[in-house]
């Protein structure tokens, strides 16, 4: 074992126990009491605002009540009728921003129903069972080929399939799951949940999984286009921003995305290198997962360095806090200004209303790992008329070529989470049923 | 600090708070933690005649109701009276009362009805220098199959009876305890009155069946696959032990009759409800068996407090004092008219109101699609359901409308006068008012 203090890139600054117990369920189940306590505080309101705040439209008081009454799996199914990666979302939903930041409980006394605990007790006694809980209707013979597996081309798939549509899926990594395997903090989904959850999820069945193709290197949207009746392009967004500055190529400066990435698929993370000392550029979920997974790997220090307020972050407070609490340093107002050896300069930033604008002071910090989390971007358009940088869609994911839909990250509008990356390939599956179905 | 000495029909005892006569109370060991406790009296649980005593199963004598967190609502029990001798009960009572003077000890006794069964037990009774007796007129399993405890309740000629001979071979005060498994809660008073009891206690448990099991197809609680009605008590009998424990206490005919209210009282505010409606005390007994006996800490800093708060001295200062104000419905001020009314600020939008409102009753309550919620004072009758199912305490009252002003629902405008059903047009039976 090295130490938190050893200089440089180092594997196992931590003890096995440690490392294991930092990455252990962030939100663990609820036991069977204090579900029924839990479920117990929800006041099945009309039209309920939490509802309204779920992406995908949950119904929540229905789901809870199902719960309080005995009936979890039914509850379970009243999710996946919704959100067919309800179990994910259970998990890394930024609850305290969606539904429980809506709850009126949180108003009244500021302590929400915990429905995303209520949703993960309801969603795993569902996947506990065997069986698969939904059926295909009849066959249509139409073929259906979904680019990406992660939350947006399986949340299509699977609608596609009930609906009797034969699908292929493709996804360029080995694995599927896209940002659930890939891209999320470890102690939000963990024991394989991310793999788990997509082997249930195929289980309905009609659901025909390729790894390893790429849109643009191995599969082009004119052949795919030409194959299948439809197309639903759910690829993400691959590319990472790049920060812009000298020394952005130094080693030691890296993608937060590919060290989550790393972290998430090693099977010993003893052996993971981090730095002693860690600077993550960004402020959103991702920066926070990368940071704090460095501190739980045992970094000494680890920074977060926003260019603007805390108001103005991508994580949520409860996302902040988090850091806070274990140990990761917030700073606020600051740009990277260079990266050198063994150091990064920052630069402070005001906006008077006109721009964000350097003040030219500067402020060194010692690093040994810097991660770039400042946003990212496609890595292929497909030929498609792009929007602000993304795919340019209209109403339920429909791309500017008939017969392509496209949603998730990749797909203009809409919050970059997993919840909403469901919604938009649930919704694009039942445009395309709709359209494939038209005259039937 | 306020003085909570009870007296009750002459015994006197410190506070007003008694155990029931029940498990809690069936033997000497309990009944002694139950006075270094605090409890102010004891009612022994039921002694039966000499001989071969009663046998109670061996499986689940309770089932229980629950809410939230689990909490005990209600209870439900198919025990019988004590299962112990009768000469090592009345032993055990001597000695208690002796060592415990000042505390009220109470025997309850159900034997057959049967003028030589009560002239055998009685003088034994006396022998322990018991404060009173108590007779269980209410028990209803188990013992009414054998024409006692609740059969005899519900038959006010054998209560006259009973009660007859119990004053003529006993000397200390008669309670005459009812079971509310009855049509009319008066008869049976008005018989325990006319028999000569000093006072009744009510109410009994009451018949029930608290849940079915759905994979045996059972009543709980179940014995080897069968199940039998139980008594059920519990907070969630407090509204029918109050509302019989009224009847009583304004009934002409037993008006001033003393009365010891049981059902459901588990803290000082239900205590003093009970009293309000003219209960000289209270009879505890479910909250001890779900909380033990050191409740009654509780019940006796909050009456006091409260009493110092109202400036009541003592428990009789306010013993009846709400039942002048509990009414027929015909003399219901029909002049009255009340609105709800919404306190936005407290408002945490959740929709209960609305949904209730809107669904089930006079569709008065306006939502708006950000949520503000607001009563349309054209429909509101002040039914008072928005204000129960609300969650949050005070958000939505109800405001009586001033005298002079029109009510926006019928255009009438609200008297000052107060008038009745008794002299309304719509009532064919009116009588013109004078």
């Amino acid at each position: 074992m090295t130490s938190p203090t050893a200089p440089g890139l180092a594997a196992g600054r931590l003890d096995a126990e440690s490392i294991a117990a930092g990455f252990a369920d962030l939100h663990a189940p609820l036991d069977p009491h204090e579900v029924l306590v839990a479920a117990d505080r929800c006041y099945f309101c009309y039209d309920a605002p939490c509802v309204t705040a779920c992406p995908t439209s949950i119904d929540i008081p229905l789901f809870i009540r199902q719960i309080a009454t005995g009936t979890s799996a039914a509850a379970g199914q009243t999710i996946f009728d919704a959100n067919i990666l309800g179990g994910m979302c259970a998990r890394v939903c930024p609850t305290e921003d969606l539904c429980e930041g809506a709850c009126v409980r949180e108003a009244a006394e500021g302590k929400p129903v915990e429905i995303g605990r209520l949703q993960r007790h309801a969603t795993d006694t569902v996947m506990a069972r065997q069986e698969h809980p939904f059926v295909r209707a009849a066959l249509t013979g139409k073929r259906v080929a979904v680019v990406g597996a992660g939350p947006a081309g399986l949340s299509c798939a699977h609608r596609l399939a009930m609906l009797g549509h034969d699908v292929v899926m493709y996804d360029a990594r080995i694995k599927p799951g896209g940002l659930n395997e890939y891209g999320i903090a470890a102690y939000k989904s963990t024991n394989g949940f991310a793999q788990r959850e997509v082997d249930w999820l195929l289980g309905i069945g009609g659901i025909d999984l390729q790894t390893g193709k790429a849109l643009g290197a191995d599969l082009s949207l004119d052949a795919l286009a030409e194959e299948f009746d439809a197309v639903f392009l759910g690829t993400g967004l691959g590319g990472v921003n790049a920060l812009g500055i000298p020394g952005d190529d130094l080693a030691g400066v890296a993608d937060a995305v590919s060290f989550i990435a790393d972290l998430r698929q090693s099977t010993d993370l003893t052996t993971l290198p981090v730095g002693r000392n860690v600077v993550v550029i960004g402020g959103g979920m991702t920066a926070v997962d990368a940071a704090v997974q460095s501190k739980l790997l045992g970094a000494e220090n680890v920074t977060i360095a926003y260019r603007r307020g805390r108001d103005a972050m991508g994580a949520s407070r409860y996302e902040q806090d988090l850091a806070a609490s274990h140990g990761v340093k917030l700073m606020f107002h600051v740009q990277p200004h260079a990266v050198r050896d063994g150091a990064i300069d920052l630069e402070y930033t005001s906006d008077d209303g006109t721009g964000l604008r350097g003040t030219g002071e500067v402020v060194s910090l010692a690093v040994d790992q810097v991660f770039r989390a400042i946003g990212q971007t496609l890595t292929t358009d497909g030929g498609l008329v792009v929007e602000g940088r993304k795919i340019k869609i209209s109403g339920a994911g429909r791309t500017t070529r008939s017969g392509v839909w496209a949603g998730g990250d990749c797909a203009l509008g809409g919050d970059d989470l997993t919840v909403t990356a469901v919604a938009e390939g649930r919704d694009a599956a039942m445009d395309i049923h709709a359209t494939l179905m038209e005259g039937n | 600090m306020a003085d909570l000495t009870t007296d009750f029909l002459g015994i006197k005892s410190p506070n007003p708070f008694w155990l029931a006569s029940a498990p809690p109370t069936d033997k000497e060991y309990n009944v002694r933690r139950a006075f270094e406790a605090g409890w102010g009296g004891v009612v022994w649980k039921t002694l039966g005649a000499e001989g071969p005593p009663v046998v109670n199963v061996n499986g689940p004598r309770y089932g229980a109701i629950y809410g939230a967190d689990r909490r005990l609502l209600g209870l439900n029990n198919i025990e019988l009276i004590t299962d112990r001798p009768l000469e090592v009960n009345l032993e055990e009572m001597a000695r208690v009362k002796a060592d415990y003077p000042d505390r009220a000890l109470i025997a309850s006794i159900m034997v057959p009805c049967e003028e030589q069964a009560w002239k055998d037990i009685l003088p034994r009774v006396e022998e322990t220098n018991a404060d009173g007796i108590e007779l269980n007129f209410g028990c209803p399993h188990g013992m009414a199959e054998r024409g006692m405890g609740s059969a005899v309740g519900q038959v006010p000629e054998y209560i006259e009876m009973v009660v007859r001979w119990c004053k003529k071979y006993y000397d200390r005060p008669v309670i005459v305890k009812l079971t509310p498994n009855i049509a009319d809660i008066r008869k049976p008073a008005q018989a325990a009155k006319n028999g000569g009891a000093d006072a009744v206690s009510l109410i009994n448990t009451i018949n029930s069946i608290t849940s079915v099991n759905l994979d045996s197809m059972a009543p709980e609680p179940m014995i080897d696959g069968k199940g039998t009605h139980g008594g059920y008590c519990g907070p969630a009998v407090k509204p029918i032990a109050m509302n019989m424990v009224a009847e009583i206490a304004r009934d002409p005919a037993t008006r001033g009759l003393p009365i010891s209210g049981i059902g459901g009282v588990t803290t000082w505010r239900d205590a003093a409800e009970f009293m309000a409606l003219g209960c000289g005390n209270v009879q505890v007994c479910t909250a001890v068996m779900t909380y033990g006996f050191k409740i009654v800490d509780e019940m006796k800093s909050g009456l006091s407090q409260w009493m110092d708060e109202k400036g009541y001295t003592s428990t009789s200062d306010f013993v009846g004092k709400a039942v002048p104000n509990v009414t027929d419905w015909q003399y219901l001020n029909l002049n009255y008219v009340a609105k709800a009314k919404i306190d936005q600020d407290a408002c945490i939008s959740c929709g209960r109101c609305y949904a209730a409102c809107e669904d089930t009753s006079h569709q008065a309550i306006a939502m708006t699609a950000d949520r503000t919620f607001s009563v349309i004072d054209e429909e509101c009758v002040a039914c008072n359901l928005c204000v129960d199912v609300c969650p949050v305490e005070n958000c939505i009252t109800m405001e009586a409308m001033a005298p002079g002003t029109v009510d926006p629902r019928t255009g009438k405008t609200v008297q000052t006068e107060y008038a009745n059903w008794t002299t309304h047009p719509n009532n064919p039976g009116a009588v013109a008012a004078e």
